[in-house]
Parts: structure tokens; sequence; C-alpha cells
């Protein structure tokens, strides 16, 4: 048993369970506002870190600059998307609905390839120190910046909801569209700035992994890692996604380590949030966390 | 019964209304068309042979995916794993105990079957996105299995398939293998057809058209979902084990959730709860390719092609294309090619009078 491995798996898992809790957040942001399951999250986050990357490295532009572009384009994506595709299939079943976002994030998954290619490319260097040092153990400075903005998103939703008047209407559209719509709020706002807030939260998240790993469609599969955290910690909780985001995190790096040191089966650290996700839902249909729905007939 | 549809709805039995062909012309039509189709290894060539091929073992599997999705409601985002299970299954059971191929395709289906059953028991409770998440999960850890178990798959090298014989005469080419798969396809779908007659199938509708009144109604609700999964597993199994034997390899890499989110798309362009709606979807979902490619190659070589690097990322202007044509169906014809066959033929009924 080698503690300080297991530490630094544990400290990772944090790390990039923070990560997952973020893009977690704004899936549930989506859902919340909308009721749309959004399985093309993780295309978000590869669309929001190849404009980055191009912006950077195209058009030379300075970090700052380039990052505000960044998030400028991925507000009006994330509006777009709403408008044109998801707008037109209010009403239709959930099955339609889950569907159009696995085609809206194929097609998204190819033309980020068809434009950018296949390979992972870097960033330019943003930082002057590669790594630091913190009790001891060394962790790349993206790391540490990315669990910094992942907080600073969390804290920023935490804020949002609870004291501004966008969030507080996105709350009462998601309690009750209707009554919502009798107070007076733009029910289709409420919804194209959901699309929008979560397109731009993703593509932070997404920008911050590039930075550390480079960029390439390998990021989509945060896309995928959303659902069991969503699972761990209920679909319509936002506390609850951080929370499963950070399980999963520590969970698949635990995983790995069993894996190497006992089972030797390999590729856990992929597959094991799966078989939990599994596990969970055969016991609680809901997920750990989610509210069960009471319907009338 | 009369050879057209009157104009109007003048059922007066339950019998005439379940009846799977309603006109004597829709009888003949089917029987002319599977004339036709008992010559085309005649005179198409091997390409568009091995295309129909694709359309027939694609299309079992996007009806048992129709069956669960369409006509139960539920969803399954890992029909791929399911048919790649299939795959591997039939080869496994050839190479280990030396059945005959023939006989490994259904035995191939039943263990689909079974993993089938394994992976729908959270189905019995589960509906909408929690199932979705659910069988996203089954892909994945399905995909894991493929690539580890080299027993079963030959692992990343993949494995051989051989032919299917009948009496010492091997189906080994296109033109013999056709008329194999044709068959599977006349079984099966006749099969799904009368399975929508029997209480069993008006079961599953119900579940889909409304689960709490349907369970009030005396169905069992975890049995029928079961059940729906059970047997979408089972088609994607025959499916797959056909599609197997065609291409005479299979690889790990194959059945991979691109692959699961082109079933959904055949059943949605073909339309939901249709059963010929999901032959057409398969035929649409062969085609697409065939027809980007050929798009790709009218513009070859000219400024289009120099302009946008055409040439050498066409695998991605095909996967744009399924992505697209799955948005452009569910926004503009939700009800897939099934319903625009049904305005097609209600217009030359009525025609020269059709508004």
């Amino acid at each position: 048993m080698d503690g300080t491995l297991l530490f630094q798996l544990a400290l990772n898992g944090l790390i990039v369970g923070a990560l997952y809790g973020v893009v977690a957040m704004s899936f549930v942001l989506i859902y919340k506002a909308s009721q749309v399951v959004n399985f093309a999250q993780g295309e978000f986050l590869l669309v929001g870190a190849w404009m980055c990357w191009w912006f950077l490295t195209e058009w030379q532009l300075p970090f700052v600059i380039g990052f505000l572009f960044t998030l400028v384009f991925m507000t009006l994506f994330g509006i777009i998307l709403q408008v044109v595709v998801l707008r037109p299939l209010i009403g239709e079943p959930v099955i339609s609905v889950i569907m159009a976002t696995i085609g809206m994030g194929i097609f998204f998954q190819a033309l980020m390839k068809w434009i950018f290619g296949v390979f992972a490319k870097p960033f330019p260097p943003v930082f002057t120190a590669e790594r630091v040092s913190v009790l001891g153990l060394e962790v790349q400075t993206a790391y540490l910046l990315s669990l910094g903005i992942s907080l600073a998103i969390m804290a920023g939703f935490g804020w949002f909801f609870r004291y501004s008047r966008h969030g507080l209407a996105m709350r009462a559209t998601a309690f009750d569209q209707q009554v919502a719509q009798s107070l007076g709020i733009s029910v289709p706002r409420v919804f194209a700035m959901s699309w929008a807030i979560s397109a731009v939260v993703s593509a932070v998240a997404g920008v911050t992994v590039g930075m550390v790993n480079g960029v390439s469609s390998a990021l989509s599969f945060y896309g995928i890692k959303v659902f069991p955290a969503v699972i761990l910690g209920g679909l319509d909780s936002i506390l609850g996604a951080v929370l499963g985001g950070l399980i999963v995190g520590v969970l698949e790096n635990l995983a790995q380590y069993v894996d190497s040191q006992w089972l030797n089966w390999g590729n856990m650290y992929q597959v094991a949030p799966f078989y939990a996700l599994l596990l969970i839902l055969l016991i609680k249909p809901y997920g750990l966390f989610g509210t069960k729905n009471i319907e009338r007939i | 019964m009369t050879v057209m549809t009157p104009a109007g709805d003048f059922r007066t039995s339950y019998r005439a209304d379940t009846t799977i062909f309603p006109t004597l012309g829709s009888r003949a039509a089917l029987w002319a068309g599977l004339a036709v189709l008992c010559f085309a290894p005649l005179v198409l060539d091997r390409y568009f042979l091995s295309l129909l091929i694709n359309v027939g073992t694609l299309g079992i599997a996007a009806l048992g995916l129709n069956i669960l999705v369409g006509f139960t409601g539920q969803i399954s985002i890992g029909h791929a794993a399911f048919f790649g299970f299939g795959a591997f299954s039939s080869a496994w059971l050839h190479d280990t105990f030396g059945l005959p191929v023939l006989l490994c395709i259904p035995i191939a289906g039943v263990m689909t079957a079974l993993i089938g059953l394994v992976f729908g028991a959270p189905a019995a409770r589960l509906k909408g996105l929690y199932l979705a998440i659910a069988t996203l999960a089954a892909q994945f850890i399905l995909e894991d299995f493929f690539a580890r178990a080299r027993w079963f798959t030959g692992g990343v090298a993949g494995r051989l398939t051989e032919s299917p014989a009948i009496g010492g005469f091997a189906l080994d080419r296109e033109e013999t293998y056709f008329y194999l798969v044709l068959a599977f396809v006349i079984v099966m779908f006749v099969a799904a057809a009368n399975l929508m007659r029997t209480r069993d199938g008006r079961a599953l509708v119900a579940v889909r058209d409304h689960y709490l009144s349907a369970e009030i109604m005396g169905i069992n609700l975890a049995y029928y979902r079961t059940l729906s999964f059970g047997i979408a597993s089972f088609y994607a199994g025959i499916g797959g084990a056909l599609y197997a034997h065609h291409l005479q390899f299979v690889s790990v890499e194959a059945f991979n959730i691109l692959f699961s989110i082109q079933f959904l798309g055949m059943v949605i362009i073909g339309g939901l709860g249709s059963i010929m709606g999901s032959l057409m979807g398969a035929a649409f979902m062969v085609a697409l390719p065939e027809v980007v490619q050929s798009a790709a190659d009218a513009v070859a070589g000219g400024a289009i092609d120099r302009a946008l690097k055409i040439g050498g990322n066409i695998s991605f202007l095909r996967e744009m294309a399924i992505g697209a044509a799955i948005i452009l169906f569910l926004i503009f014809e939700p009800d897939g090619l099934a319903r625009r066959w049904k305005l097609i033929k209600a217009y030359w009924k009525l025609y020269p009078y059709s508004h």
C-alpha cells in the first residue's frame, strides 16, 4: 500500500471531480430550467475549447481577450441551438428531445474533427511555472487554476440563483412554467438564457481541461461522465451534481488504483463509474437524491 | 376484400381492424415486391447486393429497437452493443462448439436476449431519461467487455467468421447470402407484425401510451418492460449474427456508441411505432453515406473540395449527415418516412381530386 500514491490519486480525483461537478452543474441547469436532457454537453466543452484554441493560436490573441471572445461566442452558440433546434421540439415526447441533443452531439463532434483534425493540440503556455508544490505534492498550475475556477463558478451559481433577478426567474420557471409565465417571466427567454449559461460554463471547463491535456475530441467524454455524476447526485439538485462530480472523480482514480494493484483488468478508470451507475439505478430508480415524480392520470 | 381501400373507414369488426393487409392490392404489392427481390441477385452487382444485405441485417436490429422505442416507449442507447454481442456470440458458438452457422444465428439471438434481460432488469423500473442513462452504461460496459474478453471476441485483433452452408452448399457469396438474409427479414418482420396483434403486443402499446392506466388495467409493467427489452435484444442478436457472417470479420471497435445512435436514427427516420418504417429507416441510413460519398465525388478536385478539404474528411462528413438527418427529421417529420409514405399513398388514391 503506497500512501503517497493514494493521496496523489485522491487529490487528482478531487481536481478532475470538481471539473465533472462544473459540467454536471451546467447539465442540471438546462434540465431544471427547460426539462431537456442535454446529451451534447460534452460537445459544448469541445466547441468552447477549440474556439479558444483557435483564437489563441490562429489569431494570436492574448489569453484573456481570446478567452472573453470564446465566452461571447458560446453565449450566442447556446442561444442559437436552443432557438433553432430545441424550441420547435417543445411538447414533443422525451425520447425525441433526447435524440435531438444526441444528433447535435455527433454533428458538432464530427464538425470539430473536420475543422481541427483528430489529433490533440496543445494550448500555448499560459503560465510561467508549469508545476507548483502543494503539501509536498507536485501539482500542475493549470490543475490548481481549474480547481479555483471550478470553486468560483460554483460560488457564482450559488449567488446567481439566490440573489439575482434572472436566477430567481429561472428557479420560478423550473418550479412551474405556467405560474412563472403568469408572473410576467418570459419563459422562452429563460430557456435561451439557461442554454447560454450552460454553454459558457461548459466552455470554461473545456478550456481548463484543454490547457492541461491539450484539445482533442476526447474532451466530449466529460459530457458522458456527467451521467454517473447526476445519477449519484440527483438530476434536479445543483449541489448534488457538484457532489456527484467529486465522487465520480475520486471513484475513477480509486478504481484505477485497485485495478493496477490487484485486479489488472485494465480500463477500470473509464468503466467503474458506469458499474456504480447501474447498481444505483437498480436499487433506487430515481438516483440517490432525485425526487420521485408523482404523476396524475 | 377490395383491391383499394375505400375513401373512408368502413371497418366493422375487430378482426378487420387488426388485419395486416387491409386490401388485396397491398397483399399483391407485397408478393410482387418479394418476387422482384428474389430476382435481385441476378441483375444487381455485388456492391448493391451488399448494400441490400446491410439494409436487411440492420433492418432486423432496427425493428427490435422499434419494438422497444416505438411500441413500448422505452429508450435504449446501447443497441449496437447488443448487436455486437450477437455478432460475437454466433462466431464464438461456431468456433468453440462446431455448430453449423445456421444454427448459431438463432442461438446467438437467444444469448443476446438473455444478456438483454440482465441489463434490462433495471429497465423494469426505469423509463425516459433514467433508462437512457442506464442503457448508455450498458453500452460502455459491454464495449469494455468486448475489448477485454479475448476468448470471446478475439480482443483488439477481431474475429473471423465462417459463412453458413445448407447441406454442403456454402452461402459465401453476396448472391447466395442475400437469400438467407431475405428469409430472415421475412420471418422476423412477419413475427413482429403478428406480435403486435396479440395480447402481449397490445400490452406493450398500452405501456407506451399511458403506463399508469395500463397498470391499472392489470398489465404487469415490470414484466412487459423487461419482455420488450428481451425482444429488442433478440432482434439485435439475430441482426448482428447475420451481419457478422456477411462481413466474415468482426472487430471490437465497430460496435461503438455512434453505431447505437445510428440505430436510434433509423427508428426515428423510419417512423416510431411502424414495422415497415424500421426497414425504410435502415435503408435510409445505409443510403445516406453513399449519397454523401457521391456528393463528395461530384465536387472532388473542384474549388469547393480544396477550400473545405472534403477529400480526406469524408468520414466526418458522414457522421455530420447522420446527426443532421436525425435533427431535421425530428423537427420537420417527427413521424418519419412511414408517415410520408402514407401521405403519398393517400394523395394518389384521390388523384386527381386530392387537394
